[in-house]
């Protein structure tokens, strides 16, 4: 025992290093590795059923799917991945369907993944039982085809796997819909793998090993988008044969857990309870940094690479922070390359000026931290129930409620309150960046705000109370029976600390001296309601698939109603002249004709009101002076191969940041000893008394 | 013994059902199964038939308690119900919502949930003992007063203040340990040292005064006073006598936790990013996944159930006038 405790006490400190706080190993110091942190444990890393941004971080690293967002470009644009270039539909039988065909880069290989070995997809289960990780088996690559492209839309319908986007393709994919049910019907035995590639599927062909077409019916300009997300992302047969094998689910090595891609990084660790590892692809062709980009990126250095070859950085090691303060200060001592700002650090980390200037505070600028901002493309909104007996429908008094309480909702206050800025006021369903949404004057809600001084006010109270009126409700009482207004808003909770917000919006309303009633619930019984329609107010919010304006409009769309179609329009909203223009416009190219018919479509939900239209979050993103190329970029997900670190000046400023303080450790040692000396000395005293005594 | 420990077992048989019935009736009164599809599928574009998919997929398609429209013991067995729960005492887990084997992931995370709850139990244990002798061997001196005070500061603070005072204090100004993290082998103890260090200073108000009050309590009594009329030191008395004889109502407490030691701490896991069984028990309820907070429950139960049995054991070792007849 005397010799282990020395010892073990010297491999600790020899871990260590000169940081005794570095959470990482002492071998890895100095080395090529990005560090960042999650919150949220992915729940699949398998393609056809990821869908959220929590996952995303991993997968659009790992996976290719054939087109991707340009990194610097705004508004965003489509650039190919491992498309040769952006497929262009064709139209088939008078426009009833429309076709686009995919070439892909010939000579892109996959990853190293045991799958790609004969042997390795008929193991005993023995050998399965016997490992920790897929990759101690022997591994294999091949050259990525076509095949795999469309294997993986065959999945999409697969009876054992959910994926999210089926329904929606199924309206469009000519022939998905009968597969699904072909597949159900040939689904016999469970523990077996079902090879898809015995089954036909009528909209989805391969012409060659490095081209395969895609049947729509009718136009889905907006299909390209979908080419940029990991739903069309190729997944090898091999991979689905290996993972199947008995044995390999009792071990969690399924696909949905140990990807299989073609992208720059392959994930070698997975332990998303702590932590996940990704790794440079030995396999990876290598792909060049953009050469294009305003102004602005070049002065803030982001095209110091273009050309060269990425990735930048051979590990990137994802570290579970479930709670915020131990991320941020981490993120203070250097130990993680970038972060976001948590509410409760946020007047730690950035200074508003009087004239509504962002910038970090000094001591964020004595470490060279950067800050970036960007505009999500996110809406949060008050919705009201169209089928609402007081609220909903189209009737000018109802109109004149709903816009009575958009002009007394003062968002602006809100974004400054309890968002510490971090908000645009929305003016319309689209969000900033969005084709056809318009800003500045042009841009702002006629209904709520006015254009004075060279900026958007909103509307004085007086003019809610009038219009309340209008509407029955002089000073908020019912003009026939005197009875005070009273609304219910049905909101999600997050505990005690929404007390603040929830006092907020009830002065909102009391400002039209309308009562309002907070109903706070969980998210189940949220759902329910919702789905139901016994909702009156309630806040929800959107988070765009891609770019398009089509995306955000449709929330609005008549065929979307929640109630009646099970769609994502949560307030059952109809107007028919709207839905007869989305028609129109969501197949239309962006041109001058579509910005008019979107136009018009705004101006048409402005007076209607079946949204107070809320806001927009602002994300601030901070990186620390090491990292380079950070650029924020909502669409583009597969941000990690842009990203360069310089390992030198982090090794440095880490030193200088983490020097161990050790005069509390000697403190502390004299103050107990300072404490013990009393009691010894009692001790001391009452021993020779008993001593006497006896 | 064997058969004691036999009949405690038989005991335990309906206490588990009831408790997997509670536990049953508390999540599905909250939660329905669509609910959970709801949960699991996330929030956009889900279909009422992916809904069905789902509930199907895990068996959730079938009535809760008490199947009508099928035949003799079927209505009982063709359950949620019944299908769920007959499985746990195979020890059987299954698969978390997220397909995850419940089985393997409690034989990974119990190991990070005892690295931490073992060393905070034994030191804990020796420096709550020894607090309290000291106490108790200072009774009615300025120490004594004192340390009755810093007890009562220590109680009344609360887990979450040492946490992220203890962060702030010692990892972040003085920069001595990692925040937070794990790692495995002997580079754990790195990011131990802090959590076991506020697990016990968390623990010691409480601790050292219940204890200090046994001990003053067997202090008073006659065969104390006939050991120091034999003329033994008083530290003699206190070590060899009071001690021994305190364990007794000391062992009450502390054998019936060692088994649940393996169920980790749900926010000192959380906060210190240590992925073990508190924190997998924490995500699973946030996640509303019923598969993994019905295994928790029932290793919960089951390991407390052991603790109490322990516990009896544990008295005739050292008190011999306790027989299990």
């Amino acid at each position: 025992m005397r010799r282990v405790l020395p010892f073990a006490a010297g491999l600790v400190l020899a871990a260590c290093g000169d940081m005794w706080n570095d959470p990482y190993p002492a071998a890895d110091a100095g080395k090529n590795i990005l560090y960042t942190a999650f919150i949220e444990r992915p729940k699949h890393l398998d393609p056809v059923q990821s869908y959220t941004e929590d996952e995303a971080r991993f997968t659009q690293q790992i996976y290719e799917p054939p087109l991707q967002y340009h990194y610097l470009k705004l508004p965003y644009q489509l650039v190919p991945l491992t498309a040769t270039q952006l497929p262009e539909p064709e139209l088939l039988d008078g426009g009833r369907f429309t076709r686009y065909e995919i070439r892909i880069r010939p000579g892109i290989r996959y990853q190293p993944h045991p799958a790609f070995i004969e042997a390795n997809r008929s193991l005993s289960p023995q050998t399965i039982a016997g490992l920790d990780t897929p990759y101690a088996l022997p591994l294999g690559t091949r050259e990525l085809t076509a095949d795999d492209y469309v294997y993986q839309i065959k999945r999409l319908a697969h009876p054992r796997l959910h994926s999210p986007i089926f329904g929606l393709m199924a309206q469009y994919i000519v022939g998905l819909d009968a597969y699904a049910e072909s597949l159900k019907r040939a689904d016999t035995q469970p523990e077996a793998w079902l090879d898809l590639r015995r089954f036909p599927l009528e909209g989805v062909e391969r012409v060659d090993a490095h081209r395969f077409r895609v049947t729509l019916k009718g136009r889905y300009p907006q299909f390209r988008y979908w080419l940029a997300m990991p739903f069309f992302a190729p997944v090898p047969w091999e991979a689905e044969q290996f993972y199947q094998q008995r044995g390999m689910a009792e071990k969690n090595f399924t696909l949905d857990w140990w990807p299989v891609g073609t992208g720059p990084f392959m994930l070698v660790e997975n332990n998303p309870n702590a932590r996940m590892v990704l790794e440079r692809n030995p396999q990876f062709r290598g792909e060049a940094y953009p050469t294009e980009g305003s102004a602005e990126d070049r002065a803030a250095g982001l095209l110091a690479d273009a050309g060269r070859t990425m990735p930048f950085v051979d590990r990137v090691v994802f570290s579970r922070e479930k709670e915020s303060i131990p991320y941020w200060n981490k993120f203070l001592q250097g130990y993680y390359d970038s972060s976001l700002i948590p509410s409760d650090t946020f007047d730690q980390a950035v200074r508003v000026s009087v004239g509504g200037e962002v910038g970090l505070t000094p001591e964020m600028q004595e470490k060279g931290i950067r800050l970036s901002t960007s505009v999500d493309i996110t809406i949060i909104y008050l919705g009201f129930n169209w089928l609402d007996a007081t609220l909903g429908g189209a009737s000018p008094r109802a109109r004149k409620l709903r816009q009575a309480i958009s002009i007394a909702v003062d968002w602006e206050e809100y974004i400054s309150i309890f968002l510490n800025g971090r908000g645009r006021v929305a003016t319309d369903p689209l969000a900033p960046g969005i084709f056809g949404q318009k800003a500045g004057r042009a841009g702002i809600n006629p209904v709520t705000h006015v254009w004075t001084d060279g900026g958007a006010q909103r509307r004085p109270i007086v003019e809610a109370r009038r219009l309340l009126a209008e509407a029955g409700y002089p000073e908020g009482r019912d003009r026939q029976t005197g009875a005070p207004l009273v609304l219910v808003l049905d909101t999600v909770g997050r505990g005690p600390g929404d007390k603040p917000r929830f006092d907020w919006f009830r002065r909102q309303f009391a400002k039209l001296d309308i009562q309002l009633e907070i109903r706070d619930t969980d998210w189940n019984r949220f759902q329910e309601k919702i789905r139901k329609g016994s909702q009156q107010l309630y806040i929800l919010g959107w988070n765009a698939d891609y770019p398009d304006p089509e995306n955000f409009l449709f929330l609005l769309n008549g065929q979307q109603s929640r109630m009646a179609h099970q769609g994502e329009n949560s307030s059952n909203y109809e107007n028919p002249e709207y839905d007869a223009l989305f028609e129109r416009m969501k197949n239309m190219p962006n041109s001058p004709a579509r910005q008019a018919i979107i136009d018009r479509m705004v101006d048409i939900v402005r007076r209607d009101a079946p949204w107070l239209w809320g806001f927009h979050p602002v994300t601030y993103d901070l990186s620390q002076s090491w990292l380079r190329n950070d650029k924020p970029n909502n669409m583009a997900r597969n941000n990690l191969k842009y990203l360069r670190l310089d390992v030198a000046r982090r090794a440095a400023l880490r030193r200088e940041w983490n020097r161990p303080v050790l005069w509390p450790l000697l403190g502390i040692i004299l103050l107990l000893a300072a404490g013990a000396l009393p009691a010894f000395a009692l001790y001391r005293r009452r021993e020779r008394m008993a001593a006497r005594t006896a | 013994m064997l058969a004691y420990i036999v009949r405690r077992s038989l005991y335990a048989i309906p206490i588990l059902i009831g408790i997997n019935l509670v536990t049953f009736a508390l999540f599905f009164l909250v939660n329905t199964p669509d609910d959970m599809a709801r949960m699991q599928l996330g929030v956009k574009r889900v279909t009422p038939e992916a809904i069905e998919k789902w509930k199907a997929q895990r068996g959730y398609d079938r009535p809760l308690l008490w199947n009508a429209a099928a035949t003799a013991t079927n209505k009982f067995t063709d359950t949620i119900f019944f299908e769920k729960s007959v499985r746990l005492f195979a020890l059987d887990f299954g698969r978390a919502e997220d397909n995850r084997d419940i089985a393997r992931e409690i034989r990974t995370r119990m190991w990070p949930s005892l690295a931490l709850a073992l060393p905070v139990f034994l030191v804990g244990l020796a420096v709550n003992i020894s607090f309290a002798l000291g106490m108790a061997y200072f009774r009615a001196s300025v120490i004594d007063l004192w340390g009755v005070v810093v007890c009562v500061i220590l109680m009344s603070i609360s887990t979450l203040f040492y946490i992220i005072g203890g962060q702030y204090l010692i990892s972040k100004l003085w920069r001595l340990v990692p925040i937070s993290g794990y790692a495995g082998g002997i580079d754990a103890v790195r990011f131990l040292i802090l959590p076991v260090i506020i697990g016990v200073v968390g623990a010691l108000g409480a601790g050292a005064r219940l204890y200090r009050t046994l001990f003053l309590e067997e202090m008073a009594k006659d065969y104390v006073r006939t050991a120091r009329a034999k003329g033994l030191a008083e530290r003699v008395v206190l070590f060899r006598h009071v001690l021994k004889n305190a364990l007794i109502p000391i062992l009450t407490g502390v054998v019936v936790v060692i088994p649940s030691l393996f169920l980790g701490s749900l926010i000192t896991e959380s906060f210190f990013g240590i992925p073990g069984l508190g924190s997998y028990t924490i995500d699973a309820i946030q996640a509303q996944d019923f598969a993994v907070v019905r295994a928790m429950v029932f290793i919960g139960s089951v390991l407390y159930i052991v603790g109490l049995v322990l516990t009896d054991l544990s008295y005739t070792l050292v008190d011999p006038r306790v027989r299990f007849d």
